[in-house]
């Protein structure tokens, strides 16, 4: 049996990041800075929906539509939204006004802090180029410190970390 | 031997283990940073994170709803 106390740690670590939607850009900004504070090497390459959240002025949107699985706690018990409200005006910023405030009052770190912490903790990022050009942002657009780069730049990348996520 | 506290009290995670990275960077090694912490993640966590690290986690405990994380630097 593989004994996990005689292996050595991991040094490293990559993450795709493919969603920019204000829930899906937590998780790789929570383990890119918590790896970062761990001593890991990371990289981060953001393509297609995750490409805005390098922008300076980040401000991911939410929406409850096709997200079957989300309740939000309320007095005592949870109320889940049916997709048919979700679609009406308002409804997507009032309930991304609500998760905001939901994780203000428990404590969990706004993004642009937790993004502000990768940069301090020198994580690598890395604009996708292709992104970059199919959705027409300049690099005047995005964070300074950032590289461009396409999939070989990832693979290279990969191949020499530990661990690799995509999400 | 220089000792630091981190107030870690309220933040969610990752928050408390960020901030004491980054507090443990500006000590010396053999200093040792005092956590206080409510996030009752933070008990695996900063185990986790001392073992991964190779700051040494000299206690855990709890004071009522706080826990109490005592972390040599490394």
């Amino acid at each position: 049996m593989l004994d996990a106390a005689q292996l050595e740690n991991s040094k490293s670590m990559s993450i795709i990041v493919t969603k920019g939607s204000l829930d899906w850009a937590y998780p790789p900004f929570i383990l890119a800075s918590t790896a970062a504070s761990m001593d890991l090497e990371v990289t981060m390459f953001f393509t297609f929906y995750g490409l805005p959240l390098l922008k300076k002025e980040m401000n991911p949107k939410f929406t409850t539509v096709g997200n079957a699985a989300m309740e939000m706690p309320m007095m005592g018990t949870h109320i889940a939204m049916p997709n048919i409200v979700g679609v009406l005006p308002g409804v997507g910023a009032m309930a991304g006004t609500m998760m905001k405030n939901l994780m203000a009052k428990k404590g969990v770190a706004p993004l642009e802090d937790l993004r502000e912490a990768c940069v301090e903790l020198d994580v690598r990022m890395i604009a996708c180029q292709m992104t970059m050009d199919l959705f027409e942002y300049s690099p005047e657009d995005m964070i300074d410190g950032i590289e461009l780069g396409g999939a070989a730049t990832y693979i290279e990348t990969a191949s020499k970390s530990d661990i690799n996520l995509f999400i | 031997m220089a000792e630091q506290t981190l107030n870690a009290e309220g933040l969610n995670c990752p928050l408390p283990i960020i901030k004491a990275k980054k507090m443990l960077k500006t000590m010396a090694p053999g200093d040792v940073l005092n956590v206080r912490a409510t996030d009752p993640g933070s008990v695996a966590d900063f185990a986790a994170f001392c073992n991964q690290t190779g700051n040494e986690l000299l206690s855990s405990g709890s004071e009522g709803e706080v826990y109490t994380f005592q972390i040599k630097r490394g």
